[in-house]
């Protein structure tokens, strides 16, 4: 009989050993799930993980969409570790990533077509305060009503969405783009738009800000106050409290700061490969984000690898689409696996597996 | 306004709520066995494919619903494996079960996109259906409508009066004292879990296969989450999450025939207000903390690891 015995204290090897074990874990399941539709398992594996960055013909393009994607899914992410480290459950990223594209877009298309620098500074801060503010709706009505952080955040998504189409077609729809729904384009215009920075990487400001944001977490977490008022509230929230832990203040601040994070994705994604507002911006970066999150095992580094590998599956994914005709959904079914199997070999970090003779209880 | 009938508005309002009163009445035993499982719009999708895919493929609706349940429950193992016997967290684990039914159902729908589904007629109620008024908004419905009527009572009756009801509570409010009284806490939880899994899985079948009927990515569009603030608008009762249902059917109703009648009110914002509705409600209801913790389930998404 196998039974499961307590750690005193999480594995430290296991710890960094069990993302390794899911993502193996998850590429077996993932060749069997698409040999179950009638591809060639290996060449759908290799596809996905190798050909976007070492095949002569496709690498040239999809290597700096590795960043392009990893920026936003890193930069939410970082944000969301902070609340799910504490157990402050924001899973609305996407709302507030919505939203963020909104605010910030929304400011810049007010001043077009002025030419001034400090265009693209000022829709960084609407950007963010946009998601900030967006998450501090789950944040006032968790800390003054006690109403469940999890089911409000996300529904708000379902909000966001509605705006997002009723701005792309109506208030901030380009007048100069015949009557379709969409905003201007910023790439179009210099002053607003998210350049790349260095030709040929896929750098452009998002991806500096999400580096920023980890180092940033990475200071917090191990060096600050309130990083250590984080981990100690996830770790025992009572004994937080009697330490002097203010949990109201912590909901505002680590649900504040995961909002301007995803804001700022949204900014810089709207501003950048997105290029305008349009009504299918959403690319479920917000929610991705949550199994970056995990994966990385909401620390900041990991996190930096979660996102980067979870970009690859993102484009290889694509790749995959366009050589064998694997279709899109296969590739989300394939990003749901990889949580499953993270959460289920999470066991081995906590729990020691003992086989025990059955014994009369 | 004038263009809005009263009567075809509350018999529309029943089936609206019939997908939302399904999922959440599964729901509402999940939670109180003491297990919270997020995975609600996971498990709807996938039940709205499968049902959707079995109905096309045999002809028969009643099939289709059996095939939806199976279907959800099949899905809720993963999370009742992953969260009794591996102990991972429930709010991550129901996150990723969302996650996969959407990803998942996608995959099995792509060859469904455009299809009708067979028909499934209304229940032949005689004499009751001829009521004027009472008969076209209460006896006229298809017979998932009553089903899922008489679901509410049967949990009702099963939490309140039977035997096995009570161990399910009990194993709901303290797993320790439970356990300590000899009952199988893992196993009846996962029942429970197969339970809400299959209740989710007909709810979902009910939007692909009546309500809209087709099947589109995505098209569930929240009821999950809807459910799941459903069972806490309701306090845990079964009673009050019907009138929750038909609250919140009524809102999805009146809102769709507002924007048909051309109301000079933004369609965006009439779209969003269902949403809106269920954080409002929400936030009324848990707004008064003694009484929220008084009808919560005690254990309601803690771990349980028998020691010895």
């Amino acid at each position: 009989m196998i039974r499961l015995e307590k750690r005193p204290t999480p594995s430290r090897l296991w710890t960094a050993l069990t993302p390794l074990v899911a993502v193996l874990a998850t590429v077996i399941a993932g060749g069997l799930m698409f040999a179950a539709l009638g591809k060639d398992p290996v060449e759908a594996i290799r596809t996905i993980f190798y050909d976007p960055l070492f095949n002569e013909q496709f690498a040239s393009y999809s290597r700096p969409q590795l960043l392009v994607k990893a920026g936003p899914l890193i930069l939410i992410a970082i944000g969301l570790s902070l609340g799910f480290k504490a157990g402050i459950w924001n899973i609305g990223a996407e709302g507030q990533y919505i939203m963020g594209a909104i605010c910030g877009g929304g400011v810049g298309l007010a001043l077009y077509p002025s030419e001034s620098p400090l265009i693209f500074p000022l829709m960084v801060l609407a950007g963010a305060l946009g998601g900030w503010a967006w998450a501090m709706i789950p944040a006032i009505l968790k800390t003054k009503f006690n109403t469940n952080e999890i089911l409000v955040s996300l529904l708000l998504v379902y909000v966001a969405e509605q705006l997002l189409a009723s701005v792309s077609l109506g208030l901030l729809r380009s007048p100069d783009g015949g009557g379709f729904p969409g905003s201007r384009n910023f790439q179009h215009w210099d002053a607003a738009a998210n350049v790349e920075l260095f030709p040929g990487t896929g750098m452009h400001w998002g991806v500096v800000a999400a580096f920023i944001a980890v180092i940033g977490a990475y200071v917090l977490l191990a060096r600050h106050m309130l990083g250590y008022q984080i981990r100690l509230t996830g770790a025992a929230p009572r004994a937080a409290r009697f330490s002097g832990v203010n949990p109201t203040r912590l909901i505002v601040t680590c649900l504040g700061l995961s909002g301007a994070l995803a804001g700022l994705a949204g900014m810089f994604e709207v501003s950048g490969p997105a290029g305008q507002l349009s009504i299918d911006f959403g690319s479920n970066y917000g929610f991705t984000a949550i199994i970056v999150a995990f994966l990385g095992r909401l620390h900041p580094v990991g996190i930096l690898l979660a996102g980067l590998l979870m970009a690859l599956t993102y484009i290889g994914g694509e790749l995959a689409q366009f050589m064998l005709g694997l279709p899109a959904a296969a590739i989300q079914a394939f990003q749901g696996m990889l949580l499953f199997f993270l959460l289920a070999v999470d066991v081995l970090t906590n729990f020691r597996i003992r086989l025990i003779k059955s014994e009369v209880a | 306004m004038g263009a809005i009938s009263i009567e075809l508005l509350l018999a529309s309002l029943m089936v609206a709520s019939t997908p939302i009163l399904l999922a959440a009445i599964g729901e509402l035993v999940v939670e109180k066995s003491g297990v919270l499982n997020l995975g609600v719009e996971g498990m709807m999708i996938t039940g709205a494919i499968c049902g959707f895919a079995v109905a096309v493929e045999t002809g028969s609706p009643f099939l289709g619903f059996v095939g939806a349940a199976l279907g959800g429950a099949t899905l809720s193992v993963i999370f009742a494996v992953l969260t009794q016997y591996l102990l991972s967290n429930q709010v991550a684990t129901g996150l990723a079960l969302t996650l996969f039914g959407l990803g998942f159902s996608a995959l099995i729908g792509q060859g469904y996109v455009g299809i009708k589904p067979p028909a499934i007629g209304s229940v032949n109620l005689g004499i009751l259906s001829d009521i004027p008024f009472v008969g076209p908004v209460l006896f006229s419905h298809d017979v998932t409508v009553y089903v899922a009527l008489a679901l509410v009572a049967a949990v009702w009756a099963f939490l309140k009066f039977s035997r096995a009801g009570l161990i399910l509570r009990a194993v709901g409010e303290s797993h320790e004292a439970a356990h300590a009284l000899g009952y199988k806490v893992v196993r009846i939880r996962f029942l429970a879990i197969l339970f809400g899994g299959a209740c989710a899985g007909l709810g979902g079948a009910y939007l692909s296969l009546v309500r809209v009927p087709q099947w589109t990515e995505g098209m569930t569009a929240g009821a999950g989450w809807i459910a799941l603030a459903l069972v806490v608008f309701g306090a845990w009762k079964p009673w009050r999450v019907l009138l929750g249902a038909y609250l919140f059917g009524g809102v999805t109703v009146l809102q769709l025939n507002l924007q048909a009648a051309g109301l000079k009110v933004p369609v965006e914002l009439l779209s969003m207000s269902p949403y809106l509705i269920t954080i409002l409600v929400l936030v009324i209801m848990s707004a008064d903390r003694r009484r929220a913790a008084l009808n919560a389930p005690a254990a309601l998404g803690r771990v349980f690891h028998a020691s010895t």
